[in-house]
């Protein structure tokens, strides 16, 4: 995979300008964080690119996480690997899973606490049971690069980290729109600041301070 | 109150069915009616199910028919509904859907006869066209978000299957189990026509005045409805599926040298087969309109709006035999709810043609049979969702009771969702009433089936054409009335 690019870009709302123009260039291997206050326009980005970038193999973590609740766990994890088999292998699986696919899902919902929910339908679980099965059906697709909207919105402490931590180690190359300042800075290597939908900041994160981003709020 | 336009819409109703009252024909002609209603109330406490091999017949003939029916009707409606937004798909669908399964089966009858693909049709092309729309409305509602998280370069299939139909498969499967249910109806009035199933026993043992017969088929009827939940299980429907082609008997084999027949002659227009040409055609057709369009037309108006009335009036007075409201809550009120229900049951899953069919027997050709079947089915299915409505409705505790509870609290609360039901079944109602002719009540019907009767197809399909256009047309109707006094209504109160 090349390097992946958006050039003079905007986006406008109800006729009026919510994003851009602005280019903004992923390099293959970096994990970037979109941070700014709310209604910034980091969601908007962050559509734009799963939008254009989906085609190109992108694992993608809406923000309404885009889960089917009457199925369950299982199978909403599953949906990650929907291409990776025929179409017939899948609608099996829909009434009756194949062991080696259990296999390679459950450790998965160990990792995030969530294993004995995995055959309850997803809509009886609570907003932060379901963001783990996005982040899991994310990790389950094995896609070349992940875009996430606020991939930790309704998680805290621990398990927020263990999910930063399996997205980070499924996916080298990614675009998080974060929320969290401190994590951004530990989990991603460079931190694009937006502010009334333009590119106010661009850096490394190792050269960045909490304080810095302070500016963008 | 006369200003509301609810209000307003109904009186207008009630002064033209009035009107179409004085000039239908309403007269009992049978010789002795009440002795021919005794002995079949005789034959329905006295059933016998001593011909059993007979009565089996009849049962498993009826429940294949609908399963192979109903299940490709279903599978065609899918298939349908997925490329639904198309103009042209919408308005086949409207199209087979407005023509009633009993004229299907006319029609299939003169090309395959009596072969058991001349019934599996009838119940399949307009139940794929009802299939197909309910099933496009059902997924559009789905959350489409998950569609566009799935992972690129999986297949159209694989995708549709885990978001839309996993999401709306409760709904789809809900409405697929009733319609099984008027699938069974269905089967059971193309008797009337030929096929082997129950019609076909019920009218040859009434024929023969075997009423106590007569009694045993009708109970195991409403058996087989009433316990549809027990025996239809998830599980055991592919069972069903798989066993029912073969169980739908052999019937006559199809002589194919009438199928070509039946386009390249039989449905060519009279004046073109005689070599007339175009010019031919204006006197053909104004003679059709003339003789039997019209005249159809016009009794088959007349009766719906008089049945669409008795419809109403019997709705509103059955709800409170299912509603809570009335029954009460405690033990005896549950005993009275459960009798209540009982009653709403066999009046709503006797089909209006089979009701028509004993009434005519017993009180002599006129429209007064079949306004009391349209009535009793369609008010019985009315009441019931009515009824269903108003246990969701909270009462303040020293709410009057009896008849002023009934007139001032409950009616007036549920008259909205009550008219939008009754307008729902306008078209439902029409369509019947255009049917029920073939039993000998001068509708469309008549027509359709006299002109069958000398053999002259041509006239048979344009005015069973006719009939069609006139069924999407008060289906238009019906839809510009619910909307401009603002009524809501659900898939599920579909025919």
């Amino acid at each position: 995979m090349t390097s992946l690019a958006l050039t003079d870009l905007v986006a406008d709302y109800g006729g009026e300008r919510v994003i851009g123009p602005l280019d903004l260039t992923l390099a293959h291997g970096e994990r970037v964080s979109l941070v700014g206050k709310s209604g910034a326009g980091k969601s908007t980005l962050l559509g734009v690119m799963q939008q254009r970038w989906r085609h190109l193999g992108a694992a993608l973590m809406p923000q309404q996480l885009g889960l089917v609740p009457s199925l369950s766990v299982f199978h909403n994890v599953y949906m990650g690997g929907l291409a990776r088999h025929s179409t017939w292998y899948n609608l099996v699986t829909l009434a009756r899973p194949f062991r080696r696919d259990i296999d390679a899902i459950t450790p998965l919902l160990e990792r995030f606490d969530i294993a004995d929910k995995c055959w309850a339908p997803v809509g009886e679980l609570s907003g932060g049971q379901s963001q783990r099965v996005a982040a899991a059906r994310a990790i389950h697709q094995r896609g070349g690069f992940l875009l996430a909207d606020e991939p930790i919105s309704a998680l805290d402490g621990p398990l927020a980290e263990r999910v930063l931590t399996a997205l980070g180690e499924a996916y080298p190359t990614s675009v998080l729109a974060m929320h969290d300042v401190e994590l951004a800075l530990r989990f991603t290597d460079r931190v694009v600041g937006i502010a009334d939908g333009r590119i106010a900041l661009d850096e490394a994160t190792h050269r960045l301070n909490a304080r810095d981003l302070l500016e963008l709020y | 109150m006369r200003h509301s336009a609810t209000v307003r819409t109904s009186l207008g109703f009630v002064a033209l069915a009035l009107v179409c009252l004085l000039m239908a024909d309403f007269q009992i002609s049978a010789h002795d009616p009440w002795a021919e209603l005794g002995r079949l109330f005789l034959g329905v406490t006295r059933p016998s199910f001593s011909a059993m091999d007979y009565l089996g017949e009849a049962v498993v003939r009826t429940l294949a028919f609908a399963f192979v029916g109903v299940g490709l009707g279903a599978a065609a409606g899918l298939m349908l509904a997925l490329v639904f937004r198309h103009r042209a798909v919408r308005t086949t669908c409207a199209f087979i859907r407005a023509i009633h399964e009993l004229f299907w089966a006319l029609i299939f009858l003169q090309f395959f006869g009596l072969h058991p693909l001349t019934g599996v049709l009838a119940i399949a092309i307009p139940y794929a066209g009802i299939f197909a729309k309910v099933y496009a409305e059902i997924l559009d509602e789905s959350d489409p978000q998950p569609s566009t998280v799935v992972p690129h370069g999986a297949g159209v299939v694989s995708a549709l299957a885990y978001t839309r139909f996993s999401q709306a498969w409760p709904h789809l499967a809900s409405y697929t189990a009733y319609r099984l249910e008027c699938g069974l109806r269905s089967s059971a009035v193309l008797g009337f026509v030929g096929m082997p199933t129950l019609g076909f026993y019920l009218e040859s043992s009434f024929a023969q005045g075997q009423y106590a017969t007569v009694g045993a088929l009708l109970l195991l009827f409403y058996a087989l409805i009433a316990t549809l939940k027990l025996w239809a299980r998830p599980r055991l429907l592919p069972l069903y599926l798989l066993a029912a082609p073969f169980l739908l008997g052999d019937g006559l084999p199809i002589r194919w040298q009438s199928v070509s027949r039946f386009f390249t002659e039989d449905i060519v227009p009279e004046p073109l087969r005689q070599g007339e040409g175009v010019a031919g055609l204006v006197p053909w057709l104004g003679d059709i309109l003339a003789n039997d369009a019209l005249p159809g037309l016009w009794n088959t108006l007349l009766l719906t709006q008089i049945a669409l009335v008795a419809t109403g009036l019997l709705a509103l007075m059955l709800y409170p035999l299912v509603s809570q409201h009335f029954t009460g809550r405690h033990a005896t009120g549950r005993l009275r709810g459960a009798l209540g229900h009982g009653v709403l049951v066999i009046l709503r899953s006797t089909p209006e043609y089979l009701l028509a069919f004993i009434l005519l027997q017993l009180w002599g050709p006129s429209m007064l049979p079949a306004v009391v079947a349209l009535a009793i089915h369609n008010g019985g299915i009315i009441g019931h969702l009515v009824g269903q409505r108003s246990n969701q409705i909270t009462l303040r505790p020293d709410a009057p009771r009896g008849i002023e509870r009934y007139a001032f609290e409950l009616t007036p609360r549920l008259y909205g969702p009550f008219l939008a039901l009754l307008f729902y079944r306008w078209e439902i109602i029409m369509r019947e009433t255009a049917i029920l002719g073939i039993l000998g009540i001068a509708t469309l019907g008549f027509y359709v089936d006299s002109a069958i009767q000398e053999i002259r197809f041509d006239r048979a399909m344009i005015l069973i054409l006719i009939t069609a256009l006139l069924n999407i047309g008060v289906d238009v109707l019906a839809r510009r009335l619910r909307n401009r006094l603002r009524l809501r209504h659900t898939a599920s109160c579909e025919p």
